[in-house]
């Protein structure tokens, strides 16, 4: 085990916790603001990353491509929040799971009749090459662009909620939402805005590990489940949390995919090694989850006390 | 007249494989049971959510932990269900335990997630499960063996299993409203608060509910995985857990025949939109049996949106 | 009977209840006043478990409570009822006070036998709604009762689990003179048999009922002495009382 395989699966871990936190980010908000389980987030990751997809072909430029297509769902997820999503807010729990979920029937039937299963997203040619970091090791560089934006979006997202006024909105509503829902209609079309820039977040996310992982069909409802423990380990209603969630379990994944089955092979026989391995590996976020929340069931930062 | 009603029901249920004619005997027999044994399924996540207020998204978990478990054994040649079922009860009522322990002490938004979280931590474990098929699922030579003359591969024998195991969970479900314990389970669901208030010990009753709903949806897995003497990962998915919730709430929430009437009408809509092609939709939509979840999602958001009646039980306005 | 020794509880940045020590003796009704936001709730919540302490003790007849359950305390004897009203809405008064008496008189771990054939439950629960003034209201749905009524339910719940001490948190809010009547004379025919710890606005029922009285203000107990006491204390009438405190 060299050191630079561990480097290189951290690297590879950092990039998927911060593809994590651009859709934990507007996830976290929405429970925490509004109080609302939304199953259907994962669908417009799905869409952002169809219709990125669609504009890359169209404009023959990635960059261009994946420019067009945050805004792009950005929009739809506006037009969902205020023709559906809104009446749910006063709803109960189950409600809202069920419209939801049906929301991601919809849209899965949806993007399939509309584009088909799946659709290709090939990474830039200009990006597709290794780039030396240090003497003797190479790291994908697209790879690096996905961090680097990933840091990037999260810093600016930091800046906005911890540094602007209305940021500050955000988070008092996050910590009191009898508070926020009292301040009347203006709120309500900041919290259609923040929607809308969650449903970006989400494009950013969609687009980016289109090349990496396929644009198909589906492919938001396993991230979401991810998204879902990001949150419950950093705590509901807090970006925070949502950003250390985030690249904890985008970390121990990584690594733990890689590595487990290794460290199995070193203790175990190599039939259970081989087996248990991948096993224990493929579930140890989850594992992770149930011991956090063991010693804090309301996660590591939660919004409020 | 109401009272006569599942006397009636269960004389026409016990009837049915004797009026089937020889040709379609085979179909619609092998059509009940799964409706029974979904039945089953859907009626021990009523007990947690109808009864108990638990908005649980992971119960899928616990029927594929019966399916898989009674599947290893067949497949190890542990042939009979007397052992086999008896264990997938006791590895999904452990396995309620276990993920129960953990999720019941949290609330809300949080305990929805969690079981969503824990239910698909299961289809992953059990996806890597390469020994047993992994992602492509398990075959089984043969279904599960109860001897005393029987064989379980007669669809007639299955479907009077399966609507055995059925009219027990349903009478134990009822005679469990009834009891102490399902007082206690529907004043929790009332208000949880004041229930720990008066002196319940909340936590453990709900988990006890818990694992209660986990064992008998164990039964109706191992069962499930005899009917199709197939089982694979899918059963596990959290989707799945969606369409027993649908089934619930279809059904009737907290109404002890929810579970039942939820899984004939899902079950129904899907054998009919699959199977009988109605020519003036087709008209309209093509293809529309290709796309029958857009569809099923539609009308469920309509339901929710628009007709909360159907989900009343639940509904009113209470937070989880 | 029971002591509270540096009780705290703060939410965030506010400080609800700070060093908050108070005693309240065998068998005296404890009137706790205070104007809103004192932190009265927060400390009932505290006394019965539905809050957790950031720090203090709470002992009942000697037994340090201060980390038990909830629901350990009322097996204990020592109960709440709410200022909000929190009763099972869709059951009827005689469940909902059935419901008390089971949590008490044995295990609710019992699965097959249907609990409409415990007589002795039932015969209970009608006993304790006659106790509390809806003998004909027994059957109703409880979301059907009036305001007053379900008030009476309130502390019917309370008084079903049989406590030996009872934290009453403004059983009288939102009544009527009428209703109050009806509350205060409830309270006395059960004090008897029932220490109280009582959070009340309605100063005439305080002063009528309280054996002492404790001033909770901004979290702090600023005085607590005999009625007459507290009447005339410099501060109370200050913080609380007002001006004309002969109220």
């Amino acid at each position: 085990m060299s050191g630079i395989l561990i480097l290189e699966q951290t690297l590879n871990g950092l990039q998927f916790g911060l593809m994590l936190f651009l859709l934990a980010a507007g996830l976290t908000l929405v429970f925490g603001i509004m109080d609302m389980i939304n199953l259907a987030h994962g669908s417009l990751y799905m869409l952002g990353a169809f219709l990125a997809a669609t504009l890359v072909q169209a404009t023959g430029s990635f960059a261009a491509g994946v420019l067009l297509a945050i805004p792009a769902t950005a929009v739809l997820g506006m037009l969902l929040e205020v023709s559906v999503l809104r009446t749910l807010y006063s709803r109960d729990h189950l409600s809202q799971v069920l419209a939801t979920f049906a929301l991601i029937l919809i849209f899965n039937e949806a993007v399939r009749i509309v584009w088909g299963p799946d659709m290709p997203l090939p990474m830039p040619a200009a990006l597709s090459g290794p780039v030396q970091l240090l003497p003797g090791m190479y790291y994908p560089a697209y790879r690096l662009l996905i961090i680097g934006v990933g840091a990037v979006v999260a810093a600016l997202l930091y800046l906005l909620v911890a540094r602007t006024r209305i940021g500050m909105l955000v988070r008092a509503g996050a910590s009191n939402r009898e508070m926020a829902l009292a301040m009347g209609v203006n709120i309500r079309w900041l919290f259609t805005l923040l929607f809308g820039v969650g449903a970006g977040l989400c494009a950013v996310a969609g687009a980016l590990l289109g090349p990496l992982l396929a644009v198909q069909v589906g492919m938001g409802e396993n991230i979401l489940i991810l998204a879902f423990v990001v949150i419950v380990i950093g705590g509901i209603g807090s970006i925070r949390g949502a950003l250390v969630g985030s690249l904890l379990v985008g970390i121990v994944d990584t690594i733990g995919r890689a590595f487990l089955p290794i460290l199995f092979g070193l203790f175990f026989q190599p039939r259970v090694a081989s087996a248990a391995g991948p096993a224990i590996a493929s579930v140890l976020v989850y594992l992770l989850m149930a011991v956090v929340l063991y010693f804090k069931p309301q996660g590591l930062f939660p919004a409020r006390g | 007249m109401r009272r006569a009603a599942p006397w009636v029901v269960l004389a026409l249920a016990l009837a049915f494989p004797l009026a089937m004619q020889a040709e379609h005997q085979t179909y619609y027999l092998s059509f009940a049971s799964r409706i029974f044994v979904y039945a089953l399924a859907a009626t021990s996540l009523n007990l947690i959510l109808g009864y108990g207020g638990m908005i649980s998204f992971g119960h899928a978990a616990f029927v594929g932990t019966g399916a898989y478990v009674s599947s290893i054994l067949l497949s190890e040649g542990v042939a009979s269900a007397w052992i086999g079922w008896p264990a997938a009860i006791a590895a999904s009522a452990l396995a309620a335990l276990a993920i129960g322990a953990v999720s019941l002490r949290t609330r809300g938004a949080y305990f929805i997630m969690i079981t969503l979280a824990f239910a698909q931590m299961m289809f992953f474990l059990v996806n890597s499960m390469k020994a047993y098929g992994g992602d492509e699922g398990l075959s089984l030579r043969e279904r599960a063996s109860v001897g005393l003359g029987v064989d379980l591969g007669s669809d007639v024998a299955f479907y009077y299993t399966a609507l055995t195991a059925l009219a027990a969970g349903l009478y134990g479900l009822h005679r469990l409203a009834r009891s102490r314990f399902g007082r206690v389970i529907q004043a929790i669901r009332e208000n949880e608060e004041r229930a720990e208030a008066i002196g319940f010990p909340v936590y453990r009753h709900k988990l006890a509910c818990f694992v209660i709903a986990g064992a008998a949806a164990g039964l109706a897995g191992a069962l499930l995985a005899s009917h199709g003497k197939y089982v694979n990962p899918n059963v596990l998915h959290w989707t799945h857990s969606g369409t027993l919730m649908v089934m619930v709430i279809l059904g009737g929430v907290g109404q002890l025949w929810g579970g039942v009437i939820g899984a004939a009408g899902l079950l129904g809509l899907e054998d009919l939109i699959a199977n009988h092609r109605m020519e003036w939709l087709a008209a309209m939509f093509p293809n529309y049996q290709q796309h029958a979840s857009l569809g099923v999602g539609i009308v469920l958001l309509a339901i929710v949106l628009f007709a909360p009646q159907g989900i009343a039980g639940l509904a009113r306005g209470r937070r989880a | 009977m029971l002591e509270l020794k540096g009780v705290s509880k703060r939410f965030g940045g506010v400080v609800a209840t700070e060093e908050v020590t108070l005693e309240v003796s065998h068998g005296e009704v404890h009137a706790l006043i205070g104007p809103n936001g004192a932190g009265k709730t927060t400390l009932i919540g505290q006394i019965s478990g539905s809050l957790d302490n950031d720090s203090g003790t709470v002992l009942f007849e000697g037994a340090d409570i201060t980390r038990a359950k909830q629901h350990e305390r009322v097996r204990a004897g020592l109960t709440r009822s709410y200022q909000i009203t929190s009763i099972f809405k869709r059951l009827t008064v005689v469940d909902n006070l059935a419901l008390a008496v089971q949590a008490r008189s044995g295990s609710s771990f019992s699965f097959w036998r249907p609990v409409a054939v415990e007589a002795a439950l039932f015969d209970e629960a009608r006993a304790i709604a006659a106790e509390i003034g809806l003998s004909g209201r027994e059957l109703a749905v409880a979301a059907t009762l009036a305001h007053g009524e379900q008030r009476a339910l309130e502390v019917g719940l309370a008084l079903a689990t049989r406590p030996r001490l009872v934290l009453l948190d403004e059983p009288m809010a939102g009544m009527g003179p009428e209703e109050s009547e009806s509350m205060i004379a409830l309270l006395e025919r059960v004090r008897a048999r029932v220490t109280m710890l009582l959070v009340e606005h309605d100063m005439d029922a305080v002063f009528r009922l309280a054996d002492r009285i404790s001033v909770l203000v901004s979290g702090r107990v600023i005085a607590t002495g005999a009625p007459a006491a507290i009447r005339a204390h410099p501060e109370v009438r200050k913080a609380y009382l007002g001006e004309d405190a002969g109220a």
